[in-house]
């Protein structure tokens, strides 16, 4: 006869997938790398020290807080690296170090832990963290900070001048732009992380590949804008293509809208998401007085979410039967 | 998914939702069922279904024979058990079952003889009435898992507009492959109980819903139908997709026929019974033989188990006997659960007996449960994806946690069917199921206050 056997006892199901958090993190990471590489490749190490830094202060401003709040430690998630890498991506490349510190501080200490940690947060953090520093340091984030690029004197002379955005308007694409290939390729100024599309594309099918996201949000956002500005500029797909390539329209449709946390996990609610993602994106690029809309428009998006998801929330099994049941009964009696 | 395309088997008639794609794990089925050799005691719990428990109708001392009522009742919802052996009553007493409780229960010693009760002869039916009563009478229950008895399923009003008998032979769950086994070693005693079971109760329709990971079982059902006179059309094939909860009876019976269960209604409310491939062949063998449920076959698998086997055995044999039979633990064993790893019960005893509703010993080693550590949920929507009962069990989960009664009214927690997809997606591995179980007995006892 067999022994007993100390057994362990508990509820089903006794198999789990193999999706865990710090995976999912991970995949986030590797498809957020192409677009580093490329704002390395263009912007020079200039970029690869803002990208550490945020990255690091991240990790550490979660450890300490989550210390401070005597809470489990939460940086083996990863979702601090992501978190400083979206931050970074967010900040032009001459940003000064000091900024980029105190950018991670606010987007972890702030908008991240003070909200509960993980799951909890109501805005995206690098996100809002980036409006933040928009609002504090105007000069150091606006246009004249690309400018300021080269300056610096860490970085590759490729890139001088304004921002794509600030040279597209209603009035079409103006004189000096760079080039649809260039801005493709991301061999053009803009934040670190948003000026090569191509890049950003890649990072996107490979999430959609690992099922880490899906393809609403970014189909809907980005096809809003384009039909949106076919019509506002007058059937100029020039400009329409302008304004698909420039600003942060494929970071923030890939890896920012699509944050779990801050985006509605119905898929009809994704759908709505991205539509008003982009309609709220037009708006302020084309009559705003801010050149740029993707950040504001996926931070209002956040703050809807839950009404988006009470809206679209899925009928349970059995009751659509119930309701045409009753339909029926009444037009009977 | 339906990659299957066999002539002359059916299509689903509607895609569920989400559902977990599992690994399969189907080692065993090219193992036929061999039969165990009789144990030296074995302990038959008096209540092994849902409903009232049975009283014992034999005193310690007592010589039984295989066969034998050795527990009934007169309530309408119970089944009565037989003795498994032949052989000596030797205690009647409380023993523990796989699900930790207390049941009481028969212990017979064997004398190896297995010698048949004279009772045991082919039931004679002329109407309705007398075929629900063999069913009663052969001990049957759900063998699927549900254990609930068979007679009271099939005991529908005449004018409830039930007309499909749906066979479920999914077999989802990882591991198991008796059924599997059923469809392709006994194919006309599971056309006779199908046939049977048609004809007394004027079913319509009777379809046999199997999953597309079993080419060979709609095959064997085909050349047997087709060579056959007798069994010529008594059902259609329905090739269902191999997705995991696809036995879930709400999901089976959506796939089968469009219709949807509404919550807290029975399958015969949009008339369709379901019953267990086993169950049907049982009661085809019965019907002929008049031997009741005495034994039944399981799969003993999974990492832990030397030898893994498809066997057939009494009724009460102790788990431990049945896995020495299969050689032991080759490995120190994590977890053994009566079912599969995705709904079965883990048992904190392998001195527990065999139940009429144990369709499967899974044993576990450590290295093959993934224990996840437990984070906070990162609404990733995984869970409802997941949920074939297209619930938000994330939000569910909050609300239980709150207890939130309207709450978790609105977002209909009684639906869930506690399958366990939502869990094994969840990348958090947050413990859903025990939260849909909370929510479910908030609502219960707001539900007793009120």
């Amino acid at each position: 006869m067999i022994e007993n056997k100390r057994l362990t006892v508990s509820a089903s199901p006794h198999q789990k997938s193999a999706d865990t958090t710090t995976r999912i993190m991970l995949d986030v990471i590797i498809a957020l790398l192409p677009a580093g590489i490329v704002a390395v490749a263009v912007f020079g190490l200039r970029a690869l020290a803002v990208i550490l830094v945020s990255v690091l202060s991240c990790v550490l401003a979660e450890f300490l807080s989550r210390k401070a709040m005597k809470k489990e430690d939460t940086v083996t998630d990863l979702s601090a690296i992501v978190t400083g890498l979206l931050l970074a991506y967010n900040l032009p490349a001459g940003i000064p170090i000091w900024i980029v510190m105190l950018g991670a501080v606010v987007a972890i200490v702030v908008i991240k832990q003070m909200f509960g940690g993980i799951g909890q947060n109501f805005i995206n953090p690098a996100l809002g963290a980036r409006v933040i520093l928009m609002s504090a340091f105007p000069g150091r984030m606006s246009a004249g900070a690309f400018a300021d690029t080269n300056r610096i004197g860490w970085g590759v002379d490729t890139v001088t001048g304004a921002t794509p955005m600030g040279l597209v308007g209603l009035d079409g694409v103006q004189e000096g732009a760079p080039t649809l290939m260039q801005m493709f390729l991301g061999t053009t100024s803009g934040c670190i992380g948003e000026v090569s599309a191509l890049a950003l594309l890649l990072g996107g099918i490979y999430l959609m590949v690992r099922k880490v996201i899906s393809p609403i949000i970014p189909c809907t956002f980005i096809a809003t804008v384009a039909i949106f500005c076919t019509f506002a500029q007058g059937f100029d797909m020039y400009a329409v293509a302008y304004e698909l390539l420039g600003g942060g329209l494929f970071l923030g449709a890939i890896f920012m809208a699509t944050d779990y946390t801050t985006s509605p996990i119905t898929n009809k609610g994704k759908l709505i998401a991205g539509i008003f993602c982009g309609l709220v994106t037009c708006i302020i690029r084309l009559w705003g007085s801010l050149p740029e809309g993707v950040s504001f428009s996926i931070i209002l998006m956040n703050v809807f979410v839950p009404y988006f998801e009470d809206w679209t929330a899925p009928t349970p099994f059995g009751f659509i039967k119930e309701k045409k049941n009753k339909a029926k009964e009444e037009t009977k009696a | 998914m339906a990659s299957l395309n066999i002539a002359g088997v059916l299509k689903p008639a509607a895609k569920g939702h989400g559902g977990a794609h599992v690994k399969h794990h189907k080692n065993t089925s090219a193992m036929p069922v061999e039969r165990m050799p009789v144990p030296a005691t074995v302990t038959i719990p008096l209540s092994q279904h849902i409903g009232a428990p049975n009283e014992a109708q034999v005193k310690v001392g007592d010589e039984v024979k295989v066969g034998q009522v050795i527990g009934s009742t007169d309530a309408f919802v119970s089944a009565p058990v037989h003795a498994t052996v032949s052989g000596t009553v030797k205690a009647i007493k409380p023993v523990k079952i796989v699900n930790g409780n207390m049941v009481n229960a028969v212990v017979i010693e064997s004398d190896g003889e297995m010698a048949l009760s004279e009772d045991v002869k082919p039931p004679v039916i002329e109407t309705k009435q007398d075929f629900l009563n063999a069913v009663r009478a052969s001990g049957l229950v759900g063998l699927g898992g549900a254990g609930f008895p068979t007679h009271v399923k099939l005991a529908f009003k005449e004018d409830a507009g039930v007309d499909t008998l749906i066979i479920n032979a999914a077999e989802c769950e990882p591991y198991i492959t008796v059924d599997h086994r059923e469809l392709l070693d006994h194919p006309k005693d599971i056309l006779t109980g199908i046939k049977e079971t048609v004809k007394w109760l004027g079913f319509k329709n009777a379809y046999i819903g199997i999953e597309d990971n079993k080419p060979d079982a709609f095959r064997t059902l085909l050349q047997t139908m087709e060579e056959n006179e007798e069994f010529k059309d008594v059902a259609q094939l329905i090739c269902l997709p191999s997705t995991y909860p696809q036995g879930a009876e709400k999901v089976l019976i959506y796939s089968a026929t469009g219709r949807q269960v509404p919550p807290g209604k029975l399958p015969s409310d949009v008339g369709c019974v379901v019953m267990n491939v086993q169950s049907v062949s049982f009661l085809g063998r019965y019907l002929k033989t008049g031997k009741p449920l005495v034994s039944r076959s399981l799969t003993v698998d999974g990492a832990a188990v030397a030898e893994p086997k498809n066997l057939r055995a009494p009724l009460g044999t102790l788990y431990s006997d049945i896995l020495e039979y299969c050689g032991g633990f080759k490995e120190e064993p994590y977890k053994v659960m009566a079912g599969g790893p995705m709904m079965g019960i883990a048992t904190p005893d392998i001195q527990v007996p065999l139940l009429k509703n144990n369709n499967a010993i899974t044993c576990l080693a450590k290295d093959y449960v993934k224990v996840k550590p437990t984070r906070a949920c990162i609404r990733c929507g995984r869970c409802v994806e997941s949920c074939p009962m297209c619930l938000e069990p994330t939000l569910i989960e909050k609300k239980a946690h709150l207890g939130d009664v309207a709450g978790l009214e609105k977002a209909s927690v009684m639906t869930c069917m506690e399958c366990g997809s939502c869990a094994f997606a969840c990348p958090s591995g947050r413990p859903l199921v025990q939260y849909m179980r909370l929510g479910k007995t908030i609502i219960r006892e707001a539900g007793a206050k009120k």
